[in-house]
């Protein structure tokens, strides 16, 4: 059986997912990036071959992904994110003709073709807001663990407006309104309702059209995928692979080359440069 | 006869040269202390002024140049060190420096302000010019060109509304010259006038052929790179001898090129546009972007707006000077603005005409004379055509809000989806 995989080195995680010839998630891995990009990719990529059972030698197509593309050194071609989100959307949703991918970084709205491919794209520009790591600030200054953001905010009956852009000065403003009295849960709402209304900007520059799939980290918090949802006026797709949606896209592709007969060798994981 | 080897290239070498040239010229003004004229490229009435021999400067071509020489952070600091916000436009703070270093620029050194020109095409323009009449006491002098704030068709010649602003910008032309004459202690003379507009009248009808001869395939030049170096010395040495036999020797060059099948590139994949003011700081490398996935700008807005409005190829009527002069500002001015605000109209006509595969748009953030409209223009050429597109935001001058890692990622996800959209096209229905 052919197998293909897709490593996506992103700026704050790395995913990697190996797919068989089926287009069959058989194995995934996923790990903070820190600060080796190439390290990174290679223990994701280990980890996803150790989770599928299968060796080295049995993949025979690995495309990269992700800021850090450019650095895997064992892959056969680089494919930006966007597509590769786009892709990974489509397979998991074929009705998907716009994506929303909210990563640690970057947020990306996609208008996409049946088949998969970009028709149009639109990205936050120069700075982190209305990305992850606009809820990471929130974490720091609520001392709320990542996961607890979503649910919490759902508790809250009234929503704080958070007005600043800025994810470095979100923590303040955050700590002003917790000093003047505001309740954690209403903050963190104004808090996603204020990711939520950047994206909504992004979406509309593309255009939305249903169905539209929520992909990439973020899209595992309930109280962003509500807020969203609410914004919208309808229902997001989300999978429980959200977070692998590009690597899985990056396998998909991979995937192609191979039925192409596009079939090159390629360097072996930590093989010495002869 | 002129060898193929010798044509080949010296659109390049030769405008070095006058580059230069112009550089050392204005170096030697500032050095003997000369008076000098400060003008812009939307309307710099270098027409009257050579009739003066007065010396010109672009301070927006001085201000890409420390860009494109990788010193402008030193100058933009200096000028935010002074008190201006980061959020201004970057050509003034750069040029800001070099006023507050007594012309002190990289490729030389500037002369101080006697006579400043300018036209409303960039509300900028406008307060730019009062800093140096603050800094050195600058004589100002500001021509108003009406323009079209509205969609449809401008007025055109032989018409009562264009007529009336033709003779309104004819009269503040009679007032430049009044200026000039004071300025320099010199009388106006209208033959030399006259020679003046017939060289410019060489460089518009060959600007206009040089746009026109990149319908060939493959495109004979880079409309972001080398038609930025043409446009240097279509701007700086206008209205010269020596631009009118540089560039009809360029049209000589690039037609040679087009007979010949001699692209810019050996493989040209994707034909693109470019709209907006290029990326300076990493101006190579932006352009590496494009051209790593096979893509060459065959056309750009920068071409139009950046030279004045002179790819319309508007000529001079030398029998009546004057009136011809503000016939022509005011068409070629207008169109110049008009190609920032509503370029979509051009474009979508150009995209059959140089069969172009891809638009990309690239607002700038300390300039939004240029970049405001670009978001609905873009969406107004989508509307009507199936044309690919890429929005992409950077900046002129600035390198802090130069994100090379972002700029490539779009870069790469367009061409991925030039490519699919290709694969697609070309599968059988």
């Amino acid at each position: 059986m052919a197998f293909a995989a897709g490593v996506d080195v992103g700026s704050t995680q790395t995913k990697a997912v190996i797919i068989n010839d089926q287009e069959e998630i058989v194995g995934r891995s996923l790990i903070d990036t820190g600060a080796n990009v190439v390290t990174a990719a290679e223990n994701a990529f280990e980890l996803a071959m150790a989770d599928a059972d299968v060796t080295d030698q049995d993949i025979e197509s690995v495309i990269g992904t992700g800021y850090g593309r450019y650095q895997i050194n064992f892959g056969h071609d680089q494919v930006t994110e966007i597509s590769c989100h786009a892709r990974g959307a489509v397979r998991m949703f074929p009705g998907t003709r716009t994506v929303l991918d909210m990563g640690g970084q970057d947020t990306k709205a996609i208008s996409v073709a049946p088949a998969g491919d970009i028709l149009d794209f639109c990205m936050n520009d120069k700075c982190a807001a209305g990305t992850g790591r606009f809820l990471g600030a929130a974490s720091t200054a609520l001392d709320i663990p990542l996961g607890e953001l979503g649910p919490t905010a759902l508790k809250a009956r009234k929503s704080v407006r958070i007005s600043t852009t800025c994810t470095v000065f979100a923590e303040s403003e955050i700590l002003s309104w917790l000093g003047r009295g505001q309740k954690i849960e209403d903050i963190l709402l104004g808090v996603h309702e204020s990711i939520a209304s950047r994206s909504l900007g992004l979406l509309r520059r593309v255009g939305i059209e249903r169905e539209v799939t929520f992909s990439g980290g973020v899209a595992k918090n309930i109280g962003m995928v509500r807020t969203l949802e609410a914004k919208l006026g309808l229902p997001l797709n989300v999978s429980d692979e959200s977070h692998y949606m590009g690597a899985l896209g990056a396998s998909l592709f991979g995937l192609d080359r191979l039925r192409a007969g596009y079939q090159p060798a390629r360097p072996r994981l930590r093989e010495e440069a002869s | 006869m002129t060898g193929t080897t010798e044509i080949l290239g010296r659109g390049h070498r030769e405008g070095s040269v006058l580059f230069k040239n112009w550089f050392d010229g204005l170096s030697g003004a500032a050095e003997r202390s000369e008076p000098s004229a400060y003008v812009f490229v939307m309307g710099s009435f270098v027409e009257v002024l050579r009739c003066f021999d007065l010396p010109v400067v672009f301070p927006e071509i001085n201000s890409l140049q420390m860009a494109v020489r990788h010193v402008a952070h030193e100058y933009l600091n200096e000028a935010e060190d002074f008190g201006y916000s980061p959020d201004i436009c970057g050509y003034v703070k750069a040029d800001v420096a070099v006023q507050l270093r007594g012309g002190e620029h990289p490729a030389g050194r500037i002369p101080t302000p006697t006579l400043a020109v300018l036209t409303n095409a960039c509300n900028t323009y406008i307060k730019w010019a009062e800093i140096w009449e603050r800094l050195h006491g600058t004589r100002v002098f500001t021509l108003d060109v009406p323009g079209n704030r509205q969609a449809g068709p401008p007025s055109r010649p032989g018409s009562q509304d264009f007529e009336t602003d033709r003779r309104y910008v004819e009269g503040q032309i009679r007032e430049l010259i009044g200026t000039c004459e004071d300025v320099t202690g010199k009388r106006f003379d209208v033959d030399r006038l006259r020679q003046v507009l017939a060289d410019c009248n060489t460089v518009s009808r060959s600007w206009k052929r040089i746009i026109e001869l990149n319908r060939s395939r493959p495109a004979v030049f880079n409309s972001l790179t080398d038609g930025t170096v043409f446009l240097g010395v279509a701007n700086g040495l206008r209205g010269t001898p020596e631009a009118a036999r540089y560039f009809e020797d360029l049209v000589e060059e690039l037609e040679l090129k087009a007979e010949q099948g001699i692209g810019t590139r050996t493989e040209e994949t994707y034909r693109l546009t470019f709209v907006g003011v290029p990326c300076y700081p990493i101006f190579r490398r932006f352009n590496e972007l494009f051209t790593d996935w096979g893509g060459v700008f065959v056309n750009s807005t920068y071409l139009w707006f950046a030279s004045g409005g002179t790819h319309l190829g508007f000529e001079y009527d030398l029998e009546r000077p004057l009136a011809s002069l503000a016939e022509g500002v005011l068409l070629s001015v207008r169109d110049a603005m008009d190609a920032m605000f509503q370029s979509n109209r051009v474009i979508g006509n150009m995209i059959e005409e140089f069969e172009i595969d891809g638009v990309v748009y690239h607002p700038i953030k300390s300039c939004r004379t240029v970049s405001t409209g670009l978001a609905d223009s873009r969406r107004a050429l989508i509307e009507k055509h199936d044309v690919p597109t890429l929005f992409m935001e950077s900046d002129m001058m600035d390198k802090r809000v130069v994100s090379e890692a972002q700029l490539k990622n779009r870069a790469d996800a367009f061409f991925e989806g030039l490519a699919a959209r290709r694969l697609r096209e070309a599968r059988p229905q």
